[in-house]
């Protein structure tokens, strides 16, 4: 029986489960509802959860142990002489082993006995009924395919007949549990809330997974360059390395990619914030709530948009633009007709970068700013105080600390941002503080070391890993001194 | 001895008190929220340096009544008042008239204590400094002084200006509230139910403070408490489904009501 087929019995038990248990309360309160202690629908759902739960989590003990238990046995019974030569070619026999074993599935019983009496090529047959081989195959490997095929076969039943097994012993247990006074309901609550905490810990469980599987990769890393290499360096040079040619050639300096990233997101910061806060106050404090409501959720669509057309944006439309009409003006002003600003430069992905950060700035601002509670509006209002004089004197230094908090999570989210700077930014690693030259930035680099034919072994690979983590490790200090500084102001406020 | 001469001193103020002159006049005041009329045609005078008390029943349209004097009620959408209304002489709601200098003139208390999340002083200072009222730190200090002596605030918090007034206990929130409405010199203050968020102690601070900021203001007080328009005000105007019942001497009302439905609401059988 399949995966799927059983986990469809389990449902269909659970089923029966969740009624039988309804009925069998519902006959136990002799007509009124009010001498059981939980309603019939909590009798139902927790004989349902005794019927379902236990099965599916042995289903999926069992999914995970099996395949590791008949790899281990199938891997016993392969000859000394292939045991003897190291893991990776016991790893590899198996690998054939199971391959053939797919084959002899397909066969029949009169080819069987030819494979296994040595009168035909196993390989050539196993090539004529589709399944081919990487290597001649040796004679051991029908006999440790014929084992795997029957432990894979028994494990199959074996799997079916237990999970059901539980599967209706625990609704039997569950139902006969099921009584006027049970706390059924109590019961179900515990499951709801054990199911809770599940979800819970996968989340931050899987945070923990990637940051330590990105401080494992750092850490191979900095074996072949030293970190002082990497976070002092002012020279990003990372050369090419071929496959397998390992050793450290290139530089690998954090600092250029640094510089970049933070100018880029300075310059982003400089567009967005004052735009995105003047739009916010103005949505809070002025709009009506007609135009507040279409204006809104317009503005959030911006927020919406994919950042990779962002990017294109930025290529397409922006760079030339600023380019052109960087070249006019020198035109104007010397006569000599050359661009100062480059198409792909700092300048061009911060204002691109700063469209994309304006909703975040103006929704999280706007969502602060109205919380703001209304008696402070009137008292200041009430003192003969024009709005903007409110807006600037009480309501803006009120939520000060939720705005500072959100303009914090939209710089994190500027240090982080990739598909712009990848199109906008260019490519070039170096340090000089001209806003219309191209700069890079530490995502860009990742992309760059991560794309196209890898191996995971040289630095040129690996750097890509510690520049992860150190970006992580920017973002998380931006978003902890976000709510340092939110409940430190916040304090002070109450 | 002292007591009663004082008692028969506030008497002998009160029956002169229909000489006293109109600081606002009120004349057919209807308010409309969109569709709804939450008042009809009031017809209701202010006198100058004189307690008015606003009672009634929830929804009976005091508020209203009370922030249509500084036009408070323009910050509420879909509102419209129609009947005049003057300060002194000015049509309050004349095109031509600045709303934010009125309600220098007209200044406003609240329901819940609301200061600024400043310092004790900048709460103070924040309408004399948006007004241009003084120009000095030597200015700003005085006023500050005795706008916050004229609260009864003075005394508990002058070693402790820079402290935020959000730190205050709430009967000090609501007398900081009142300094603030004090210091920018306003001829007449509004009192939106100013104790129903303090307790009886502070209460009776409060409306002490009430009864001494009448020799320079002109004050209108919405309350709930029968006892509060009976201790702190002169003249007292009941209200009821949105029309002004009865406004009389507060002697008279509360003995005397010319209108069975003031009795009524006073003995407590509706409201």
């Amino acid at each position: 029986m399949s995966t799927s087929l059983l986990l469809l019995f389990i449902v269909v038990i659970g089923f029966i489960a969740y009624f039988a248990g309804r009925a069998r309360s519902l006959a136990l309160s002799g007509g009124k509802l009010s001498n059981l202690h939980s309603l019939p629908g909590y009798h139902g759902s927790y004989v349902a959860i005794w019927a379902m739960l236990p099965a599916a989590l042995v289903l999926g003990a069992w999914l995970i142990t099996a395949p590791v238990y008949i790899d281990g046995s199938t891997r016993a019974t392969l000859p000394d002489t292939v045991q003897s030569q190291g893991p990776a070619a016991v790893q590899l026999a198996l690998g054939q082993v199971k391959s053939v074993a797919g084959g002899l599935l397909r066969l029949s019983g009169e080819e069987l006995a030819a494979l296994e009496s040595g009168a035909a090529n196993l390989r050539a047959t196993l090539a004529s009924k589709g399944v081919a081989l990487a290597g001649e195959g040796e004679p051991y490997m029908i006999a440790a395919a014929k084992h795997f095929n029957a432990m894979t076969a028994t494990n199959l039943w074996l799997k079916s007949a237990v999970v059901l097994l539980i599967a209706i012993v625990g609704g039997i247990y569950a139902i006969r549990n099921v009584a006027a006074r049970f706390r059924a309901r109590n019961q179900v609550e515990r499951v709801i809330l054990g199911s809770l905490i599940v979800a819970s810990s996968i989340a931050i469980l899987t945070t923990v997974g990637i940051v330590a599987s990105m401080l494992s990769e750092a850490g191979r890393f900095f074996t072949m360059v030293s970190p002082f290499e990497f976070f002092f360096g002012t020279v990003w040079d990372p050369r090419f390395a071929a496959a397998g040619s390992g050793g450290a050639s290139g530089q690998f300096g954090l600092i250029p990619l640094l510089a970049g990233t933070l100018y880029i997101a300075f310059v982003a910061m400089l567009f967005a914030v004052p735009i995105g806060l003047f739009a916010a106050i103005y949505m809070a404090e002025y709009a009506s709530p007609r135009l507040r409501s279409t204006a809104k959720p317009l503005l959030e669509v911006l927020a919406g948009i994919p950042t990779i057309v962002y990017g294109f944006f930025a290529l397409v439309t922006v760079g030339p633009f600023l380019r052109d009409i960087s070249a006019q003006l020198n035109g104007l002003v010397t006569g000599d007709y050359q661009n100062f600003i480059q198409a792909q430069s700092v300048l061009t992905a911060g204002i691109v970068m700063g469209i994309m950060l304006i909703p975040f700035v103006s929704s999280l601002s706007d969502d602060i700013i109205t919380q703001v509670p209304r008696a402070l509006r009137d008292g200041s209002l009430g003192l003969g105080a024009t709005r903007s004089e409110t807006v600037k004197k009480v309501i803006l230094p009120a939520a000060l600390p939720g705005i500072v908090g959100a303009l914090l999570l939209t710089a994190s989210r500027a240090v982080g941002e990739t598909m712009i700077v990848v199109l906008a930014a260019g490519v070039a690693a170096r340090m000089q503080i001209n806003p219309f030259e191209p700069m890079t930035t530490v995502t860009v680099k990742i992309v760059n070391q991560l794309t196209g034919d890898l191996e995971f072994t040289s630095p040129q690979t690996l750097v890509a890993f510690a520049l992860g983590i150190t970006l992580f490790v920017i973002t998380l200090g931006l978003n902890i001194y976000a709510l340092y500084i939110v409940r430190k102001y916040r304090e002070q406020y109450e | 001895m002292n007591i009663m001469s004082e008692a028969a001193v506030e008497k002998a103020l009160d029956q002169k008190m229909n000489t006293v002159p109109y600081k606002m006049i009120g004349k057919d005041v209807s308010v409309y929220y969109g569709e709804k009329r939450a008042l009809f045609d009031v017809n209701l005078n202010i006198r100058e340096n004189t307690v008015t008390a606003l009672i009634g029943p929830s929804g009976c349209g005091k508020s209203t009544f009370l922030r249509t004097l500084n036009r408070m009620n323009d910050t509420i959408e879909n509102c419209r008042v129609t009947g005049k209304i003057t300060l002194d002489t000015d049509d309050i709601y004349d095109p031509t008239i600045d709303v934010v200098e009125l309600r220098a003139r007209v200044g406003m208390v609240f329901q819940k204590p609301n200061p600024f999340p400043k310092s004790i002083y900048d709460n103070v200072s924040y309408g004399p400094r948006i007004h241009g009222l003084a120009r000095t730190k030597a200015d700003f200090d005085e006023i500050v002084e005795t706008s916050l002596q004229k609260a009864g605030l003075w005394n508990e918090v002058k070693d402790r200006l820079q402290e935020p007034g959000t730190g205050l206990s709430g009967g000090q929130q609501q007398r900081l509230c009142i300094a603030r409405a004090v210091a920018v010199s306003p001829e007449v203050i509004l009192m939106d139910e100013p104790c129903s968020a303090l307790d009886p102690i502070a209460t009776a601070k409060v409306e002490e403070l009430i009864h001494e900021l009448r020799t320079n203001f002109t004050i209108v007080i919405v309350t709930h408490s029968m006892q509060q328009a009976a201790r702190v005000s002169q003249r007292t105007a009941m209200f009821h489904l949105g029309n002004l019942v009865e406004e009389n001497d507060t002697d008279k009302m509360f003995t005397n009501p010319d209108d069975q439905r003031t009795q009524d609401y006073i003995m407590g059988r509706f409201g």
